[in-house]
C-alpha cells in the first residue's frame, strides 16, 4: 500500500463533501425557480455518496459521488391566483426544496470537511516528522 | 554486524508501518463518514503487531516450531500469510437508520490516539537512530 493513500482518500472526501455543497448551493439558489428550461418547476437534487475502493487494499476506501438524483418529493403548491403559469385551481407549483434541511445539509457536509481536512494536516505533519529520522 | 543492526529497527519498522496501515483505516472511516451502508474498521493493533513481528522471525510470543526429537528431524516453522489481517468491524454505540456505523467522535479520538503514538514511534526511533550514528562515529 503506498505511503500515500490516506491523501487519496480524505482528498476524495474532500472533493465529495465539496461537490455535496455545491448541490445544496444549488438547491438554496433554486428555492423559488419556478421554471426550468424544460418548463417544469425544480427539483431539489440529491448527492448519493458510494465507497471507492482502494486497488491492493482491503476494507480501506475513499469517497465519490455516485450519482444525482432529483427528489421525488410532491412540489410545493403556493395558491396565487393572478399568476400566468397558475393551475385551474390558483396554484402554483413551486420547488419541492426544503431550505431547512438544505442549510442542515450544508453544515454536516462543512465539518465532514472539516474533518478530512484534518486528517491531511495530521497525516503531513507525521509524514515530515519521517522524513526527519534520524536528524 | 549488519543483520544485526537491522534487527534491531525491523520490529520499528513493522510498527509503524502497521501505525500507516491503521492510520488509513481511520482515514478511510471518516472519509466515508456520510456515505450509506458503510461499516466503520479498525486494525486489532496489538495482535497484528504480534502476528507479523513473528512472521518475520523477530521475537515475539506465539511463533510456532516443530518440536525436534532427533539430530536429523528438518526444523520446521508453520507458516502463516505474510500481511496484515483483514480489518475488523467496528461495534457502534448508536447504529444510524442509513445503515452506517462510523461515529465521528470514536474515529476522531482514536485517529489522534494514533497520531500520538506514530509520533512517539518516530521519536524512539529516530533516538535509536541518533545512537547508532554515534557509536559508528565516535
Amino acid at each position: 500500500m503506498s505511503s500515500f493513500s490516506i491523501f487519496q482518500i480524505a482528498g476524495s472526501a474532500l472533493t465529495a463533501q465539496s461537490q455535496r455543497m455545491n448541490v445544496a448551493a444549488s438547491n438554496i439558489a433554486n428555492a423559488d425557480s419556478v421554471v426550468q428550461p424544460d418548463g417544469q418547476p425544480y427539483r431539489a437534487r440529491l448527492p448519493v455518496f458510494q465507497v471507492q475502493p482502494q486497488a491492493g487494499s482491503v476494507g480501506v476506501g475513499g469517497v465519490r459521488v455516485a450519482q444525482v438524483l432529483e427528489s421525488t418529493a410532491p412540489a410545493r403548491m403556493q395558491y396565487e391566483p393572478g399568476n400566468p403559469l397558475a393551475d385551474a385551481d390558483g396554484y402554483v407549483a413551486m420547488p419541492n426544496v426544503d431550505p431547512v434541511a438544505e442549510m442542515v445539509n450544508m453544515i454536516s457536509a462543512a465539518r465532514s470537511y472539516q474533518a478530512n481536512v484534518e486528517v491531511i494536516n495530521t497525516s503531513k505533519a507525521l509524514m515530515a516528522r519521517t522524513l526527519s529520522l534520524g536528524q | 554486524m549488519m543483520d544485526r543492526i537491522v534487527a534491531e529497527l525491523d520490529f520499528h519498522k513493522a510498527a509503524l508501518a502497521l501505525r500507516e496501515q491503521r492510520q488509513a483505516v481511520l482515514a478511510s472511516n471518516i472519509a466515508n463518514a456520510d456515505t450509506p451502508h458503510y461499516k466503520a474498521r479498525d486494525l486489532d493493533f496489538a495482535a497484528t503487531l504480534e502476528r507479523v513481528t513473528a512472521d518475520a522471525g523477530l521475537a515475539g510470543p506465539g511463533r510456532v516450531t516443530l518440536q525436534l526429537t532427533s539430530a536429523r528431524h528438518i526444523p520446521g516453522q508453520a507458516q502463516r500469510p505474510v500481511g496484515v489481517d483483514d480489518p475488523l468491524f467496528r461495534i457502534p454505540f448508536q447504529p444510524s437508520l442509513d445503515g452506517n456505523t462510523v461515529e465521528m467522535d470514536v474515529e476522531r479520538v482514536e485517529f489522534a490516539d494514533n497520531t500520538l503514538r506514530s509520533q512517539t514511534e518516530l521519536q524512539v526511533l529516530s533516538q535509536r537512530l541518533k545512537t547508532l550514528l554515534g557509536a559508528i562515529q565516535s
